[in-house]
C-alpha cells in the first residue's frame, strides 16, 4: 500500500532524510518511530503530497506521490502534527467542507459526517467554534477530517500528542479500530503506544531508517537471549558460578552485589526457561530465593539500544550504524 | 474542479469573523460621507446656478457628482482592498491549514479560483452597498444612466484587479500585515506611476501613462468605454492571478 524507495529530502544544505526505504502492507498499522528531528514529519509530508522529495520515489495505493499526486490525494487521510484547523468554523460545517472537497457525494455527505463525528466522539461539540475547543477535541476533529472520506491510507503524525491519559486511550482504540480496512502509518515517540497499536514498526534516526519489521522480530533481533532476574541471599561469587553451570545459560550479570546477597540477570538462549533450574539450585543449596522473574524485553529497550548505539558512533552514517546493530545482535 | 466548496468556505470565513462587517461598515461610512459632501456641494452650486443661469450651463450630475464620487471611492478601495485579500493565503500559511488544504484532492487552480471568487463576492457586496447613493440621486436630479453603468463597470474591473494583486501578495507570505502592505505598495505605485510620464516624455512616457491605474480609472466614470482600459484591467488581473498560481505551485516543485 505504501512503497518508499530511497527517499531523500534536502532543505537547502540540510539533509532531512536520506535513502529512506520501507513498505507497508494493506490493512497494516505501522508505527513510525524516531527521536525528535529524525525526519518523521518530513517523510509523512512527502507521502501526503504536501512537498516533493529531492530524490527517490514513494508510491501510495499504487500511485506515485509526485507524478500522480491527485490520485494519491483522493485516497489518503492526513493529520499533520500541528493539527491545523479553521478556528473560525464550527465543527460540523468544517467536516462537511472537508467531505465536499474530498469528493464525498452530496447525498452521502450528511450521513457520513454524522457517522464520523460519532466515531470520533465529537458529536457533542458539533456546533461549537473549533477555536474554542480543547486540545483533545481539536485532535479528534483533526482525526475526523482525515477519515471523513473513508480513505484507503491514513497518515497520522503524532495523533496522541498533548492529550490526557483518558483521551489517549480513546484515540488509540479509535485508531486500532481503523486497522484492517485502512492502512495506517502513524508517527509517535510514545513507545508503548506502538506496541499496543501497531503490527510493525519503522525506526528512523538522523534521517535514515535504522530498523524495521514486526515488533517481536525486532526484539528478537536486538535481544537474542531470554532474561531472568534473580535475587538470592548467598555469597554472590558462589551463586554466579553455580548458575553459570545450568545448561543453556549464556551469561550471568551481577546487578547489586553485597557480601551475603546478590541480584543477577541470567541470560539464556531464547525459548529456554531456566527459572525451574534456578529454583531447584537454590533449594538444593538452601539459599533463600527472594525474587525470580522473567524480564520481557520491550520495544522501548530496542529503540534505546538502536538510538543510543547510533549516538555513541558520533556522526557515522545510518548504514554503518545498522550494521553495527546487527553485529551487536549477533554477538 | 472543486471550486465551489472552497468558495463557500471562504465566504463563510469572511462573514463569520468580524472582518467583513468592519470593512463593509467603514467603507460605506466613508463612501457615504464623500457622497454627502459632494452632493451638498452640488446642491449649493445648482442653487447659485438657478440665480445665474450663465454659471449652470455645464452643470450636470455625471460630472459634478458621480465622477468625483467614483474617484473618491477608488481611493478608499486603494486603502481597504489590501485588507480584504490579506487573509486568504497568509492566514492558511500561518495556521498551517494550507498543509491540509493542499493535500486534499483539489487543484491549486481551484483553490485559487475559489478564494478569488469569494473575495470578488465580498467586493460585490461592498459595491452593492454604494448603489444607495445613485438611488437617492435619482429622486433629486436627472441621472445619466450610461455613465453610471460604465462607472460601476470600471469600479468592478478595478476592484477585480486590486483583489488579484492582493491574492498574489497573500500567497507570498504567512504574515497578513506584510501581505496588506505589499498589496498597498504595489497598487499605490501603479496608481501614481503616470506622474512622471510628463517628464519622461516620448515612448517611455506613453508606457508609464498606460501603466497608471489612475489614467484608466477616470474614463469609465466619464461614460467612455475604451477597450484599452478594459484590457488593461483584465491583463493586470490575469497576470496577478497567474503569478499567485505559480507561487502556490512553487512549493510542489522546490525539491
Amino acid at each position: 500500500m505504501i512503497e518508499v524507495q530511497n527517499l531523500t529530502k534536502n532543505y537547502g544544505p540540510v539533509t532531512a532524510i536520506r535513502d529512506v526505504t520501507f513498505n507497508v502492507a494493506p490493512g497494516e498499522i505501522v508505527g513510525f518511530l524516531g527521536p525528535n528531528g529524525a525526519g518523521k514529519s518530513t517523510t509523512m509530508r512527502i507521502l501526503a503530497c504536501f512537498m516533493p522529495a529531492s530524490g527517490g520515489t514513494a508510491r501510495v495505493a499504487g500511485f506515485d506521490v509526485f507524478r500522480e499526486s491527485m490520485e494519491v490525494r483522493r485516497r489518503i487521510g492526513y493529520l499533520p502534527e500541528s493539527v491545523p484547523l479553521y478556528g473560525d468554523m464550527r465543527v460540523a460545517p468544517y467536516l462537511d467542507f472537508v467531505a465536499e472537497v474530498k469528493g464525498v457525494p452530496r447525498s452521502a455527505r450528511k450521513k457520513r459526517v454524522a457517522e464520523v463525528m460519532d466515531r470520533c466522539l465529537i458529536a457533542d461539540v458539533q456546533n461549537r467554534l473549533i477555536r474554542n475547543l480543547s486540545k483533545g477535541y481539536r485532535q479528534r476533529v483533526g482525526l475526523a477530517q482525515a477519515i471523513v472520506s473513508d480513505p484507503h491510507v491514513l497518515i497520522l503524525d503524532e495523533p496522541t500528542i498533548g492529550l490526557d491519559p483518558r483521551q489517549i486511550a480513546e484515540i488509540r482504540s479509535l485508531i486500532k479500530s481503523l486497522g484492517g480496512e485502512h492502512t495506517v502509518i502513524l508517527s509517535t515517540h510514545i513507545l508503548p503506544e506502538v506496541s499496543m497499536l501497531c503490527s510493525g514498526v519503522v525506526i528512523i534516526n538522523r534521517g535514515g531508517i535504522v530498523a524495521q519489521g514486526p515488533i517481536d522480530r525486532l526484539v528478537e533481533q536486538f535481544f537474542p537471549t531470554a532474561r531472568v532476574e534473580v535475587e538470592i541471599v548467598a555469597p554472590p561469587a558462589v551463586v554466579r558460578e553455580s548458575m553459570q553451570g545450568i545448561p543453556g545459560v549464556v551469561r550471568v550479570e551481577g546487578l547489586t552485589l553485597t557480601d551475603g546477597a546478590g541480584r543477577f540477570v541470567v541470560e539464556s538462549a531464547r525459548g529456554r526457561d531456566v527459572r525451574g533450574e534456578i529454583f531447584q539450585l537454590a533449594a538444593q543449596q538452601k539459599w533463600r530465593l527472594l525474587e525470580l522473574r522473567q524480564v520481557g524485553m520491550t520495544l522501548e529497550e530496542v529503540f534505546i539500544r538502536i538510538v543510543a548505539g547510533e549516538e555513541s558512533e558520533g556522526a557515522a552514517p545510518a548504514a554503518s550504524a545498522r550494521e553495527a546493530g546487527v553485529e551487536e545482535a549477533a554477538r | 474542479m472543486r471550486i465551489w466548496p472552497i468558495y463557500k468556505k471562504e465566504l463563510r470565513l469572511y462573514f463569520t469573523s468580524p472582518v467583513a462587517y468592519v470593512i463593509l461598515t467603514i467603507f460605506l461610512l466613508i463612501a457615504g460621507y464623500f457622497f454627502f459632501s459632494i452632493f451638498s456641494f452640488f446642491t449649493r452650486a445648482s442653487m447659485q446656478a438657478a440665480m445665474n443661469p450663465q454659471m449652470g450651463r455645464d452643470l450636470n450630475v455625471t460630472d459634478a457628482v458621480l465622477r468625483p464620487l467614483f474617484a473618491n471611492v477608488s481611493v478608499i478601495l486603494l486603502l481597504l482592498m489590501p485588507l480584504v485579500t490579506m487573509r486568504l493565503f497568509a492566514e492558511e500559511r500561518r495556521s498551517g491549514t494550507i498543509e491540509l488544504l493542499l493535500t486534499y484532492p483539489v487543484r491549486d487552480g481551484a483553490v485559487l479560483a475559489g478564494k478569488y471568487l469569494a473575495a470578488l463576492t465580498m467586493y460585490g457586496v461592498m459595491v452593492a452597498g454604494t448603489l444607495a447613493y445613485p438611488a437617492m440621486l435619482v429622486s433629486f436630479a436627472r441621472v445619466e444612466w450610461g455613465p453610471l453603468l460604465t462607472g460601476y463597470l470600471g469600479l468592478l474591473l478595478m476592484g477585480a484587479m486590486f483583489l488579484a494583486v492582493g491574492l498574489f501578495a497573500s500567497s507570498l507570505t504567512e504574515n497578513q500585515v506584510v501581505a496588506a502592505i505589499v498589496t498597498f505598495g504595489v497598487l499605490l505605485m501603479f496608481w501614481i506611476i503616470g506622474w512622471t510620464a510628463e517628464f519622461a516624455g516620448g515612448p517611455l512616457g506613453a508606457v508609464l501613462t498606460h501603466l497608471s491605474i489612475l489614467d484608466h480609472n477616470d474614463t469609465f466614470a466619464k461614460g467612455v468605454l475604451d477597450t484599452k482600459d478594459i484590457i488593461y484591467y483584465v491583463n493586470f488581473t490575469v497576470l496577478a492571478l497567474f503569478l499567485a498560481l505559480r507561487s502556490l505551485e512553487a512549493r510542489r516543485w522546490s525539491g
